[in-house]
């Protein structure tokens, strides 16, 4: 499983769905879990090439939520951490 | 001899007249769809059932049955559980999936959301997959109006190739129009012709050159695109259900015991809870 | 299966076998993308949306799950939900209380007048009729309130706010957070909450929400919170401070949840945390109307169930019990007396450890039990005040407002009813964990009580 930290260079332009900020959108670019968490979020609609927005955050820090086509989804750090997404308004 | 009602060819009328009209079975309807699409209240406006439906995703109770009477024919509604898609990464979608493939209903209700239909399309792609006697109904119009949101059901319909009902289930809105779509389908009256997802070259490739021997031993008429996404996929699971329908045991009901194996909840120490259910990858 | 079906199988099984080197790693992910994109040009032609007057979701979610409002909203909002129940409760208990005290006179008058045997008038009216008209009149009516909020907060669309918010501290407490959704559902009815805990996956998770779900008062615990409740602050504008008491006593449910649930996960239930993904579905408007009158009904139905089936067997056991005469006293006092020294260590009596030991099918019982049980041995007063049952308590039976302190934390935290104990074994399966799901409350209300009470002795509170 491939941990993406953030102060690791990222390829050009592309931020962890976790560091969009709120109100930003952006372009799913791939998805770093595996398995069974892979599988749902990608069922919920998050395959590369979808547009996200970063709608709000929990008052306790953690999770964020986002608009993924039509719907609004919950995640938290450890796994938005992981989905890597280009900055790209419409 | 004489003057007898066999004779005169009484009887001989009306035993024809049975042999042709088919027996009066229930006609077994699946109803299926996202969670927190108002698939329950669509079950409970047809069935009459006084359940209370909640609004949070998941809270589907498996397994409901419920019957309708429509056109002098009675029509048996069973309500899977809410799945987000059929491709077996929870206990549910699995239920979902192997009733619809394996019980093989007479036709099958998509309930989705009037607005957040992209998402939702996911599953009825799927289910079109399996099955080709679909009704997609678009439901929570009500709310959609309210969000300013319109949809083409024409449109939708044409692009899908089945039957689209709008409806707003909680003040009965397109009801009638659903129950008549269902009966439709479900008598062979309309017939449907889905338009099924392409996959890319490589994929195709792969499901025709399995397609032969399933449909050796399904025969034509079955999920066959949707049973060799999953054998391809290595999917353990369907391989058990598979061997259990040529069993010879219908998958008629929601068993109990299939929410788990054993009807046991598994745990072990250090159990790496990514796993999940008992879908297990081969 | 038939010998051709069984060879055609594995024919299929093989030819699978031999394309699989063939098949791309990402088997899934291309079909997954593959139908979105099917997904996104249908919805394209499809869907045609104008721009909305007013954002009702994002503005609501705005207050509800800010840093600033986010929490005082969900504590203002159950202690709103309380507070309905305890003054809503109050004009249809007195009501009830008054027909059934009447009805209670009516019985005796016709037991006497068809000459029956002093014992079948103890029997019927101070066992069945007595125990069945406190459940009825003091339980059903908060319950038949509750359940109708609780529902109409969840047809609403609340309840996944709530996880929203406190997803993080129940991920720290070593528990998934969709937990806060099946301790939500604890509320209405510890049985509903286990079933609720199917929106787990993980099996680990899943039991310790299981394990974990009786530390909320279900519906049949909150009248006994609201009565003692109310006792504690007699005299002193009752509602209010009772409400308060009330949602005090839910938060310490809470916090015992999480860190019960931070022991098992760190013990008994050691593993990884799961992925966690929650839908926040639009709000609805609830049909109000419509929830009411089902959630009603239906409460109120089940609760005179409940009170046919278990309550008034209950009556005929605690009556008998308490006429059955060993030597000087009663079976009843002779258990009372047994477990009498174990229950002061809690801060309760041996009445009170009876009451929740025949309590056990349903909770709504352990009130009407200990009040017939305290009746049985002392002297005769009415069924229809606040001031009655302190007069019962307090001078008949030397109770302090420790002892209601303690009974209200031992019913917060001990074991659930037996139709919860029961659903833990039907969903989980095994004998063991269902144990457990009784052990581990018993031994928390027993560790807290004796702390309370040996704190404040100590302290010399007392």
């Amino acid at each position: 499983m491939v941990k993406v930290r953030q102060d690791l260079n990222l390829p050009g332009g592309l931020i962890s769905l976790y560091d969009l900020p709120l109100g930003r959108s952006a372009v799913v670019n791939s998805i770093g879990a595996q398995g069974l968490a892979r599988r749902r979020m990608m069922d919920l609609g998050l395959v590369p090439g979808t547009r996200v927005n970063a709608l709000r955050c929990s008052p306790a820090g953690d999770p964020k939520a986002f608009k993924i086509r039509g719907a609004v989804i919950a995640f938290r750090k450890e796994e938005a951490r992981r989905i890597l997404v280009e900055l790209k308004e419409r | 001899m004489g003057l007898t009602r066999q004779s005169s060819g009484f009887k001989t009328n009306t035993v024809s007249f049975l042999k042709g009209v088919p027996a009066k079975e229930d006609l077994v309807i699946a109803l299926a769809g996202n969670p927190n699409t108002g698939k329950s209240t669509v079950f409970n406006a047809l069935t009459g059932l006084n359940q209370h439906t909640g609004n949070w995703p998941g809270k589907t109770v498996l397994h409901a049955e419920g019957r309708y009477i429509y056109q002098g024919m009675v029509f048996k509604l069973v309500d899977l559980p809410g799945t987000y898609s059929l491709l077996a990464n929870s206990v549910e979608e699995q239920v979902a999936g192997d009733y619809l493939c394996f019980a093989g209903p007479d036709a099958t209700v998509v309930v989705v959301d009037a607005t957040c239909l992209e998402r939702n399309l996911n599953l009825v792609l799927q289910v079109l997959e399996i099955t080709p006697r679909v009704v997609v109904c678009v439901n929570l119009v009500d709310e959609a109006r309210r969000k300013k949101i319109r949809i083409d059901l024409d449109l939708l319909a044409q692009e899908l190739g089945v039957p689209v009902v709008g409806a707003a289930a909680r003040n009965g809105e397109g009801l009638n129009q659903l129950l008549s779509a269902i009966a439709g389908v479900a008598c062979r009256r309309i017939s449907t012709s889905p338009h099924l997802v392409r996959y890319g070259g490589l994929v195709e490739n792969l499901l025709a050159a399995i397609d032969p021997a399933i449909k050796e031993l399904f025969g034509d008429h079955f999920g066959s695109r949707w049973l060799a996404l999953r054998l391809l996929d290595g999917d353990q699971a369907v391989i058990a259900a598979i061997r259990e329908w040529l069993g010879g045991s219908k998958i008629s009901r929601v068993k109990k015991g299939d929410q788990r194996q054993g009807g046991k909840l598994r745990y072990e120490p250090g159990f790496c809870s990514q796993a999940g259910g008992p879908a297990q990858r081969g | 299966m038939s010998l051709a079906s069984a060879a055609k199988l594995e024919d299929l099984l093989k030819e699978v076998e031999v394309i699989r080197g063939q098949v791309p790693v990402d088997l899934n992910d291309r079909i997954v993308s593959s139908i979105y994109d099917r997904a996104e040009s249908i919805a394209h032609k499809v869907v045609k949306k104008e721009k909305p007057v007013f954002d009702w979701d994002a503005r609501l979610d705005d207050i509800l799950t800010s840093r600033l409002f986010g929490f005082p909203s969900m504590i203002l909002l159950l202690a709103l939900v309380f507070f309905i129940t305890v003054t809503g409760a109050n004009y249809p208990s007195g009501i009830l209380a008054g027909l059934f005290f009447r009805g209670q006179e009516m019985l005796t008058g016709l037991c006497l007048w068809l000459n029956t045997p002093a014992w079948v008038n103890g029997l019927l009216v101070e066992g069945v009729y007595r125990c069945l008209a406190w459940v009825v009149s003091v339980m059903l009516p908060p319950m038949a309130i509750f359940f109708p909020c609780f529902t109409l907060l969840e047809d609403m669309g609340y309840l996944p706010r709530v996880a929203f918010n406190l997803d993080n501290i129940f991920k720290r407490a070593g528990a998934h957070g969709k937990q806060s959704l099946t301790m939500s559902m604890g509320f209405g009815c510890n049985a509903a909450g286990i079933i609720a805990c199917r929106i787990i996956e993980s099996p680990r998770e899943r039991l310790i929400a299981m394990l974990t779900n009786s530390f909320v008062p279900c519906n049949g615990r909150f009248p006994l919170l609201i009565t003692l409740a109310g006792l504690l602050v007699l005299g002193s504008g009752p509602s209010l401070g009772a409400t308060m008491i009330v949602v005090g006593m839910v938060v310490f449910g809470i916090m015992i949840t999480l860190a019960v649930s931070w022991l098992l996960s760190r013990t008994l239930l050691k593993g990884v945390p799961s992925s966690f993904t929650l839908e926040l579905p639009p709000y609805r408007k609830p049909q109000v109307g419509k929830i009411i009158v089902r959630s009603l009904l239906d409460r109120t139905m089940f609760v005179l169930g409940r009170a046919v089936c278990v309550a008034a067997p209950a009556g005929v056991v605690i009556w008998v019990l308490a006429n059955l005469r060993v030597g000087e006293m009663s079976l009843l006092a002779h258990a009372a007396g047994w477990l009498n020294p174990f229950g002061q260590l809690l801060g309760l009596d041996g009445f009170i450890l009876m009451a929740f030991l025949l309590g056990l099918p349903a909770n709504e019982i352990v009130l009407p039990i200990l009040i017939m049980s305290y009746l049985s041995t002392g002297s005769m007063t009415g069924l229809d005040s606040l001031e009655a049952l302190h007069r019962l308590f307090v001078t008949g039976h030397g109770w302090t407002w420790l002892t209601a302190l303690c009974m209200m934390l031992f019913s917060l935290l001990h074991y659930p009813c037996a139709t919860t104990l029961w659903t833990v074994y039907k969903e989980s399966g095994s004998l063991k964990w269902t144990a457990l799901a009784a052990l581990i409350p018993l031994c928390t209300a027993c560790a807290v009580c004796s702390l309370v009470a040996g704190t404040a002795r100590l302290l010399g509170l007392v």
